[in-house]
């Protein structure tokens, strides 16, 4: 063991320099000397978890019904487009009921061209040779679409990437903060806004599922039927958004959200908050259109299925500028401009976990955390140099050296810290030198069973080596299942555990034999004073 | 400089003199810890059983029945107040709303409202909203998690030693965790997420020791054939009892220091995995050894399987 070619010294010794200097700049950050750090030399960093940085937490579901229920909103309006096209098909009652939708084919002789048409809005799923939907006849002349299993699933998928991209774009339409918003496990969204500690305007923003319809409305509609739910055939009943009553509405969309370009929060001629949208090309035309066949007539402004205003249309509104008013305030008409800007959700999205750290905790936390650390360092480090001596002194010099590595590895990565991470740290600096206790213990032991010294140290790495092997896998077992099955913090935790098994049998097995056979080497010791 | 000796050169302890004494009372540790902690159970925090967590540093001390009367006084069912790591922070905790998941930040939103107008200058340190659905995957995931890490070490060592080792260690393990928890119901400390992360770090290194004494065992095996296995099971203790001394004492400091002066939030981390590392070092000594004896270990149990160990490279 005592032969160390000159390459194997090289080479510790560059991985030693890189890990050290992979770790400065986050050790630099936050302290004055930050804008010293050269910037030729890396600039990776280590980034603080919220439990440390403060802020948000935040863990969003979908609300499997209404993913349903807007399916099955939007299959009924590609319905409606489709059969009123050349050659139309007359159909009626519409519904939407046990998570089907069916309705009556008006002609008979028209059924299976009706059926034939559906066939054409279904879409294979991707890979699973199932559509879906599932086209029926029931009756004769009644229609049924199911969503198939495998059909609501994709549903679900693309909706869920789409509510991702549209919760980013409303937490941060500027595209500027370091935010991380990802989707989890197929239904959920993890938000995570750093800094932010008051979390309800960001739930506000993210509450609302934003989905803008302009309809007509039915005055054909017998109020009393209207009070009672009951609309007329192609109508519906909505509530009021102020919670004043009801009003019947066609089914028809005259336009919709998804058409908009635009949406800022401005002030009506009364200086009341409202909101000024403006269409895209095709939206504008169809407003315009349906605007002009409909002068003096009211049409209702429909924002999550609660009607917000239904003003008369006075003129046609030709310039695809609208104003959206209700009873806004400054506040609520600016997150609703946010929200329509950003496009519907596909999907309603429930806060089932909501976490918020406070800066100053986590500032009192890093502080406390540090000085626990060098503390906690330094007592292992005395520790060891009354206990071994020179080749204590060989564990410290490894310790200190694996405390960088950690560092610079985690930095390297960009990997999160976060408070657990910092215990999993100090546990590291002590359970580390458990390596060397090995190796020096055994050395001991050689010794006094009469073993040469060039022997002793020799037998001592080798022999302690299995020991230290097999106990440093089950170290990886249960700090690979924490990294698996934890969340946030606790990961945080087990993967700065990980790192430091690994670094820690680098410098303390292969760092300190180095030095033990340098040091050998050179001064051609008699004796061991172990 | 003459060198620290915690354990003195050539000890010659007879611990197995005393296994069955330690292996009754480890079990009615064991039984008693089990019951304890089914009976008075833990004092499971929001991320386990829903709810929500309020932390807050006042300007001023405050008369907590004053801050315990006001709280309940919004009846927001069954609220506890307790002091957190010194006399003017406190943690607030409130129970899942009946209402539902949907209505469940409100609650914490009008206790921050309250303090904010009642308090001049106390600061929100920190608010957790677990919903119960949420709460009940955690709970699972952790437990799956617990025993997951639990029988996959134990088949390492199965694998790496022999199937005696295994389950050795697996009992091992299983007392280490049951006193733990145990010690938890008895002191009604907070058992949060940050817990379970302990109890997989005890998991992972309570089993240290064990596997230093396990290889020591099974090298003493090979080298002394005649030997009987108390004997042989005593010298091999006591040839590794420095370094199992040595290694516990700096885990101990390191964790000692964590636990002392560390940050609050994760005082039950430090104490948890202090706790382990204790009750780790007993039971590598008193649970893990005599199992063997136990389960049949002899000098020649394994003569078959050593061509197959000598040939195996040691370096990692």
């Amino acid at each position: 063991m005592l032969e160390f070619p000159r390459w194997k010294v090289w080479l510790i010794g560059l991985v030693i320099a890189a890990g050290v200097l992979l770790s400065i700049p986050s050790l630099l950050a936050g302290t004055p000397y930050a804008s010293a750090w050269p910037k030729w030399l890396p600039q990776y960093k280590i980034s603080l978890g919220l439990d440390l940085a403060g802020g948000s937490h935040l863990l969003l579901e979908a609300d499997a019904g209404d993913a349903q229920k807007q399916r099955l909103q939007g299959m009924e309006d590609s319905v409606a487009t489709e059969l009123r096209r050349d050659p139309r098909i007359d159909i009626g009652d519409i519904s939407t009921a046990n998570g089907r939708l069916s309705f009556l084919v008006r002609n008979p002789t028209q059924v299976d061209a009706a059926v034939e048409r559906m066939r054409t809005l279904t879409r294979p799923v991707a890979l699973t040779g199932n559509r879906d939907w599932d086209v029926q006849v029931v009756d004769s002349t009644r229609v049924v679409l199911t969503p198939t299993p495998t059909g609501t699933a994709q549903a679900l998928k693309d909706a869920m990437g789409v509510a991702r991209d549209v919760v980013r774009r409303r937490i941060d339409p500027g595209g500027t903060k370091e935010i991380t918003v990802i989707t989890e496990g197929g239904n959920r969204i993890l938000v995570q806004v750093p800094g932010v500690e008051d979390p309800e305007a960001l739930k506000k923003l993210i509450g609302q599922t934003a989905r803008l319809e302009f309809k007509l409305v039915d005055l054909s509609a017998n109020p009393q039927d209207v009070q009672a739910g009951r609309a007329p055939p192609g109508s519906q009943v909505l509530p009021m958004a102020d919670g004043s009553g009801a009003m019947a509405v066609k089914r028809r969309v005259m336009v919709s959200g998804d058409q908009l370009t635009d949406a800022k929060q401005s002030f009506d001629q009364d200086g009341r908050p409202d909101i000024d949208i403006t269409f895209n090309t095709a939206g504008a035309r169809r407003f315009g259109r349906v605007t002009q066949e409909n002068v003096n007539k009211p049409f209702a402004i429909i924002l999550d299925d609660k009607i917000l205003s239904a003003p008369n249309i006075n003129e046609p509104i030709l310039g695809g500028r609208a104003q959206i008013s209700g009873s806004f305030t400054v506040q609520s008409a600016h997150d609703l401009a946010v929200s329509l800007a950003s496009g519907k959700l596909p999907v309603k999205l429930n806060v089932i976990e909501e976490r918020t750290v406070g800066p100053d905790l986590g500032k009192d936390s890093i502080h406390k955390g540090v000085i626990a650390s060098l503390v906690g360092t330094l007592g292992v480090i005395i520790f060891m140099l009354v206990t071994y001596g020179r080749f204590g002194v060989y564990a410290n010099i490894a310790l200190v050296v694996n405390a960088f590595l950690i560092l610079g590895i985690m930095a390297m990565f960009n990997a999160t810290l976060t408070l657990p991470g910092i215990a999993g740290f100090i546990l590291t600096i002590g359970a580390a030198v458990d390596a060397n206790v090995l190796i020096n213990e055994r050395i001991r032991e050689e010794i006094r069973r009469g073993r040469r010294l060039h022997d002793a140290v020799d037998t001592g790495y080798r022999e302690a080596m299995r020991a230290i092997f097999d106990a440093n896998v089950t170290h990886v077992i249960s700090a690979g299942i924490m990294a698996y099955f934890g969340s946030g913090p606790v990961r945080g935790f087990a993967v700065v555990l990980l790192i430091g098994v690994l670094t820690s049998v680098f410098t303390a097995v292969y760092f300190t034999r180095m030095l033990v056979a340098l040091w050998i080497r050179r001064t051609r010791p008699r004796a061991l004073h172990i | 400089m003459k060198l620290l000796k915690l354990v003195p050169d050539h000890t010659n302890l007879d611990f197995m003199r005393w296994r069955n004494l330690a292996l009754i009372l480890s079990l009615i540790a064991t039984v008693a810890s089990i019951t304890f902690t089914v009976y008075r159970g833990l004092n499971l925090g929001v991320d386990f059983v829903g709810g929500q967590l309020v932390r807050v540093t006042f300007a001023q001390p405050i008369d907590v029945e004053k801050l315990r009367t006001e709280v309940d006084s919004m009846h927001l069912g069954e609220a506890s107040i307790q002091e957190f790591g010194g006399p003017r922070t406190f943690q607030i905790r409130l129970p899942k709303p009946a209402g539902g998941d949907a209505a469940a930040n409100v609650a914490a939103t009008r206790v921050k409202q309250m303090i904010a107008t009642d308090y001049r200058g106390a600061k929100v340190d920190s608010v957790d909203t677990v919903s119960g659905k949420v709460s009940e995957e955690l709970a699972a995931d952790s437990a799956k998690a617990i025993a997951l890490a639990m029988i996959g070490i134990a088949l390492y060592i199965w694998f790496r030693f022999e199937w005696q080792f295994g389950v050795g260690a697996l009992l091992t393990l299983a007392h280490d965790v049951a006193m733990t928890l145990g010690f938890f119901a008895f002191t009604r400390l907070q058992v949060d997420l940050n817990v379970v992360a302990a109890f997989l770090t005890i998991v992972g290194y309570s089993l240290n020791d064990t596997v230093v004494i396990y290889d020591r065992i099974r090298e003493n095996l090979r080298k002394y054939r005649k030997m009987a296995i108390l004997p042989l099971l005593n010298l091999s203790l006591n040839e590794t009892l420095a370094r199992t001394v040595v290694t516990s004492f700096t885990v101990l400091i390191a964790l000692g220091v964590l636990m002392l002066i560390g940050p609050e939030v994760i005082f039950g981390l430090a104490i948890a995995i202090f706790l382990g590392v204790v009750i780790g070092t007993y039971s590598s000594i008193y649970i893990s050894a005599p199992v063997l004896v136990w389960l049949g270990v002899e000098p020649d149990s394994f003569l078959k399987g050593d061509e197959k160990d000598s040939a195996e490279p040691q370096a990692v």
